[in-house]
């Protein structure tokens, strides 16, 4: 299975990538990690006439702290994410899903704004970022713009980026106090894609009441599956055992989109989406009660 | 990196500690580069769409699928095969593990797991058998089973413990 | 003669090429001068090839050739059938439908090959393909084995009345009298899917004809080099001596990689002849799904009639094969079902019919099993059935049925799949058993843990399922043992090897007779040109019947030793040691010659060679059974499941294994660890899902679970030795064992896990979703 031919440019400079892209529009593809492109083209399922490699333009790797969160750079790989400290302390819910992403050869090549800008639904970041709230910086020729995660996905592998724009940063912001998280999937083997998934981020005010709470679920719709709804169930309340169960039940019937494929049908896919939102509230609920900073 | 002729970039690349310079197509895949215009034919392909692991070689010092680069791409790095690890008379400790713990049959995913273990043990020279499972996770094997593959690898973390 | 290296764990001959990247598999080959193949494959499972325009990819740049079947002319027909219908049973019906080199009029599975562009390389050869202009009348696709066979189903070979491809019954004692004395009849319809063999290495063949010295050589994935000459000779009008077909090291067999011929197979060397270049075609992943055989699906109609105390009194199990498009392999996997549908049992009656029905499928033929890990499961799902019915414990109920120590040779009175009769050799089947009882610790966590387990709401199940393997059969295999004047063993034989280690467990063999180091001894496998007469590697066989072969012609080879060292030292032979290469006085040991020295004796630069001997340190055996051994073993589980997700975690895994004689434990337990990862696999992870059109919305690693590392538990290996004694080793077979029960022992471990959602598991693979669905209804 051997690509289709395409005319390759690797620039150095992020104008040099944007000049091609905006010279190709539609016919030119970025090259991030290629873990996910490349592939498919090798089905030649994709056969771009024109690759845009990113892999040497220099400074667009990098993971930052500042006052406004945590700084990802578009071609920070999934591993230099999976093993930095600063990750891991202010962004914990991201640092600790990189384990489960794919396969450690994946990893090395694999980037965090080529994840996101190729938005499968089933992949783990998209519903990160949504669910913590992130922002991506799109640059183009034309000048950039930032764009919240959560209007950022649009559907099955798109996104609000234009044909000339190109993802070069995301910012997550910092978590508030006593706020938990979790991220609970199922999936056939461990690092296959999930059958379903579901990150639940939830802050608790000081009498250990639901102040605040994000329930986003993935590989059950064309995008990221935010249950605002359920999430409205639990806010300004103590979260017990029947308002779980009532949250869950409410997002996996109304506010998920699953179909069928050859792994899961349609009902097993709002069941699982039942069980796995349970646990995550649960789970998020105790981390929230830990983190008394 | 220039493209010369209608299509062909140039390339230098060391592998194995060897330096190379040539003209490539930019499609052509770092597997098939490695393989067919270099004759280091013991990395393997079993699927080219990035699952089996195979094709696994150090980019680095990390492993990378060899099937998911383009050649061009590896344009002024440093490669390792599994040729690099060690020779017949000179097995790499992790090479001699593998032979001690029959940790092989057939010997076609073979070399994609030397590299990503030899990576493996040189960020976690202490695996326990599940971590060590987990580093394993994107190496298919059709033959064992994995079990002896897991005991080899535990062996070769002993033996470069004492080196 | 005291064994010194057989059953000793000693490391690979092979390895170290393997390790370091310096083993040669076909698409290593190299040839100044190659092209390379890429086929045009239909996308529709059943349809009229209406119009072939291969112009414009013939006129590509870089393009050399472009092939249909048109271009072929009378060099275009069938492959040859690779097993004729059992020429001794009444009643048999059998309808011969071979695949094609390029499909010329009809194609009868989506993949089928159309054309083959052959260009300077393989990327360029995909780019032209995409050229071709193909049209198809698109026809009704059947699917499904049981409508094929109703009488409107579409035909998917024509000139036949229905898509019933063979039919044969089998019959043992008298069912009907047996269901008539029984206190209880089960009736049960199972369905068992099919799987891919998807050894990491796929297919390909390079073929290059010397036109001066008019010799063909073929590079070649096969598990069967042999038979690959003998046809290809055959179909190109060479003489087998101007073919040469050399099966390097293979990655992975499994069975497909016997199918011959593939299409492929009889395109690229004809190929090479034409174009006077050599060819490499290389399949690949997507190839490897549409274009190497499967195995597996069936649908049965299962009774077993028994006492009230669980002794089975006969059992009645027809069925329906699924062969796919095409029949190339005959009735092997549904005789092996058959043969394998009593178990381990002492069933006095039983009466089995099958029907091989045609589908637009890709072509079954046998994949690690090869029909026995159906029959394994019908009865094991069946005895479990009895045991809930009954009122008895499961591992009780298999006691009570098993066949005893004493009762062996044991005569089925039907036949397996080389027409011989199914004769259980020998074993001792309780003693397995009660060996993987023991080891599992089953009485302890039925009384204590599960009761305990169970209270903390935990769903942990335990399995144990029995199971017979028939193994080692003929028709022969040939071994050549030839003593170097280096003093060094070489060894050649015609099957091949994809990595179960025969350059060491042959070795130790013929070092064990040879008195020389196993690292001493070179075996070839796979090279028509060193050994020229044999069938291939399959069925569980290699280590049995050419490893007999090696033993008898090493003990020849041996005797020459000896009586030539006996008139060298004057010294009778019964007053010499053998050993490290060197033969000694006994009582003087520094009186010697070394093995070396010896074979330069026996080829003499003067004087003659006596009449009725051969020159050199050298024999030439074959070994042909009647029938082969029977193996036997006993897997055991424990397995935890979550009920929300139904998720599943194996937490034991043991095997007690009766091959007889095990030649290397290290290079054995390997074959149970793999044979295992693959029963597992055909258990919960591995199906292939075929759409209606016939299409296969699975063909990758992505969607094709194969088992990883992570999935996989610790497994267990144990060893009874119940010698054969068919053959001078005592050896049985066991390449499939380690796949044979395990679709059988899920099955019972998932039951017994979900014990309180009343979950009954007629069906193989089993998934997450399939249990949930399962567990609602």
């Amino acid at each position: 299975m051997k690509p289709a031919p395409f005319e390759y440019h690797a620039p150095t400079t992020v104008e040099q990538a944007l000049s091609v892209l905006a010279e190709h529009g539609y016919d030119a593809k970025v090259l991030a990690g290629g873990q996910s492109l490349i592939p498919m083209m090798n089905f030649r399922l994709a056969q771009p006439a024109v690759l845009v490699d990113m892999n040497n333009i220099p400074d667009l790797a990098f993971i930052k702290a500042g006052d406004d969160g945590l700084r990802i750079g578009a071609m920070t790989r999934h591993y230099q994410v999976e093993t930095s400290s600063i990750a891991a302390e202010r962004a914990p819910l991201i640092h600790a899903t990189m384990p489960k992403i794919a396969y450690p050869q994946v990893r090395t090549r694999g980037t965090f704004g080529g994840s996101i800008s190729h938005a499968d639904p089933a992949a783990e970041l998209p519903t990160l970022t949504t669910a913590l709230d992130g922002k991506f910086r799109l640059v183009s020729l034309r000048g950039e713009r930032w764009i919240p995660a959560s209007e950022f996905f649009l559907g099955l592998f798109t996104t609000s980026l234009e044909p000339d724009e190109i993802l070069v940063e995301a910012s997550i912001p910092p978590p508030p106090p006593h706020t938990g998280w979790s991220l609970q999937e199922v999936a056939r083997r461990p690092h296959d894609f999930a059958l379903v998934g579901v990150t639940a981020v939830l802050t608790l005010d000081a009498n250990g009441r639901c102040e605040n709470a994000r329930l986003v679920f993935l590989s059950v719709g064309d995008r990221p599956m935010v249950a605002e709804r359920a999430a409205d169930l639990l806010k300004g309340q103590e979260i017990t055992s029947e308002a779980i169960r009532a949250a869950a039940e409410l997002a996996s019937a109304e506010e998920i989109d699953p179909s069928s494929d050859i792994h899961a049908t349609v009902d097993f896919r709002r069941h699982l989406a039942n069980v796995l939102c349970q646990r995550a509230i649960e789970q998020a609920v105790q981390r929230a009660k830990e983190n008394k900073e | 990196m220039e493209s010369t002729t209608q299509n062909l970039f140039e390339l230098a690349v060391t592998i194995n500690g060897t330096r190379y310079e040539r003209k490539v197509e930019p499609r052509m895949l770092l597997s098939d580069f490695l393989r067919h215009e270099l004759d280091l034919t013991g990395t393997h392909v079993g699927c080219e769409h990035g699952v089996c692991g195979a094709c696994s070689v150090l980019m680095d010092g990390r492993p990378v699928r060899s099937c998911l680069m383009f050649a061009v791409q590896v344009n002024g790095h440093e490669i390792v095969t599994v040729e690099g690890l060690g020779t017949i008379d000179n097995l790499h400790p992790v090479q001699k593990s593998f032979q001690e713990a029959h940790g092989l049959q057939c010997g076609f995913c073979t070399p994609g797991i030397l590299t990503t273990v030899v990576a493996f043990l040189e960020t976690n020279p202490n695996p326990s058998d599940e971590e060590i499972r987990e580093a394993l996770s994107g190496n298919l094997c059709r033959c064992t089973g994995y079990q002896h593959i897991v005991d080899a690898v535990r062996l070769a973390a002993e033996k470069m413990k004492e080196k | 003669m005291e064994k010194k290296l057989i059953g000793k764990r000693i490391m690979r001959n092979e390895d170290p090429r393997l390790l370091t990247g310096q083993a040669q598999f076909v698409d290593d080959v190299n040839l100044p001068g190659m092209l390379h193949a890429a086929f045009l494959r239909s996308e529709y499972a059943h349809a009229r090839l209406v119009r072939l325009d291969v112009s414009k990819a013939r006129q590509h740049p870089g393009v050399v050739a472009v092939f249909t079947a048109e271009d072929m002319g009378k060099d275009w027909f069938p492959g040859p059938p690779l097993v004729s219908p059992p020429p001794t049973v009444e009643d048999v019906v059998f309808h011969s439908r071979r695949q094609v080199p390029l499909v010329k009029d009809k194609i009868r599975h989506a993949g089928e090959a159309v054309a083959v562009v052959i260009a300077e390389n393989r990327y360029i050869a995909e780019d032209a393909a995409e050229l071709i202009e193909a049209e198809y009348e698109s026809l009704p696709v059947i699917m499904n084995i049981e409508k094929a066979l109703e009488a409107d189903s579409p035909l998917v070979h024509d000139d036949l009345d229905s898509n019933l491809a063979a039919q044969l019954s089998q019959k043992k004692g008298d069912y009907e009298v047996a269901r008539k004395a029984a206190d209880v009849v089960i009736r049960r319809r199972i369905l068992i899917e099919r799987g891919a063999a998807a050894a990491m290495e796929n297919r390909g063949v390079v073929a290059q004809w010397d036109a001066k010295g008019q010799a063909l050589t073929v590079w070649d994935t096969t598990q069967a080099p042999i038979p690959i000459r003998n046809g290809l000779a055959s179909r190109l009008g060479l003489s087998e001596s101007q073919v040469r077909v050399i099966a390097p090291y293979i990655g992975g067999g499994f069975g497909p990689k016997i199918m011959m011929f593939y299409p492929e197979e009889m395109l690229i060397p004809w190929l090479a002849m034409k174009l006077n270049r050599p060819v490499k075609w290389i399949e690949d992943r997507r190839e490897n799904f549409y274009a190497t055989t499967q195995e597996r699906g069936q649908v049965h109609d299962v009774e077993i009639a028994l006492t009230r105390d669980g002794k089975v009194l006969g059992l009645k199990d027809d069925f329906l094969h699924d062969t796919g498009a095409y029949d190339p392999y005959g009735l092997t996997i549904p005789i092996n079902t058959q043969c394998h549908a009593m178990g381990g049992y002492d069933i006095k009656n039983f009466t089995s019919e099958f029907k091989v029905v045609f589908t637009n499928k890709i072509i079954v033929t046998p994949v690690r099993g090869a029909g026995r890990p159906q029959g394994i499961f019908v009865i094991e799902r069946m005895m479990d059935a009895a045991a809930k019915e009954l009122g008895i414990d499961p591992v009780e109920l298999r006691k009570r049925n098993l066949i005893q120590p004493d009762a062996f040779p044991y005569e089925h009175g039907i036949i397996d799949q080389a027409f011989a009769p199914l004769i259980l050799d020998s074993g001792n089947y309780p003693a397995v058993l009660q060996k993987t009882l023991d080891a599992i610790g089953y009485e302890k966590f039925i009384k204590d843990e599960q009761p305990r387990l169970r209270k903390e709401g935990k769903h942990v199940g335990i399995a144990v399922a029995p199971f017979i393997e028939t193994t080692g059969i003929g028709p022969y295999e040939g071994a050549r043992v030839t003593v170097e004047a280096s003093g060094k063993v070489n060894v050649a034989t015609g099957i091949g090897t994809q990595g179960q280690g025969h350059f060491t467990s042959f070795a130790q063999i013929v070092a064990e007779q040879v008195g020389v180091k196993v690292t001493d001894v070179r075996i070839v496998t796979g090279d028509t040109a060193e050994f020229h007469w044999g069938t291939g590697t399959f069925a569980s066989r290699g280590a049995v019947v050419a490893g007999s072969a090696m033993h008898a012609a090493s003990s020849m080879v041996r005797k020459k030793i000896f009586t030539l060292a006996s008139k060298i030292l004057e010294t009778p032979e019964e007053e010499l040691e053998l050993e490290d290469g060197v033969v000694r006085i006994a009582d003087m040991p520094q009186r010697s010659i070394s093995l070396g020295e010896l074979a330069l004796l026996a080829n003499p630069l003067r004087g003659a060679v006596e009449p009725g001997t051969e020159p050199g340190l050298e024999s030439t055996a074959y070994y042909g059974p009647r029938y082969g051994p029977t193996a036997f073993g006993a897997h055991a589980m424990i397995l935890e499941i979550d009920p929300d997700t139904m998720m599943v975690k194996i937490r034991r895994y043991v095997v007690t294994e009766d091959c007889g004689t095990v030649l290397n434990p290290l290079i054995l337990e390997g074959q149970v660890h793999g044979g295992v990862s693959m029963g597992i696999g055909n258990s919960f992870y591995e199906q292939l899902h075929y759409d209606e059109n016939g299409q296969l919305l699975n063909a990758s690693f992505a969607d094709y679970l194969l088992v990883g590392a992570t999935e996989m538990p610790h497994i267990e290996v144990h060893h009874v030795e119940t010698l054969s004694p068919l053959n001078e080793l005592g050896a049985k077979g066991a390449g499939e064992a380690g796949a044979i029960p395990v679709p059988a022992l899920f099955a019972q471990a998932v039951e017994n896990a979900l014990h309180d959602q009343s979950v009954e598991v007629m069906e193989m693979p089993l998934s997450p979703n399939r249990l949930f669905e399962l567990a609602k209804s």
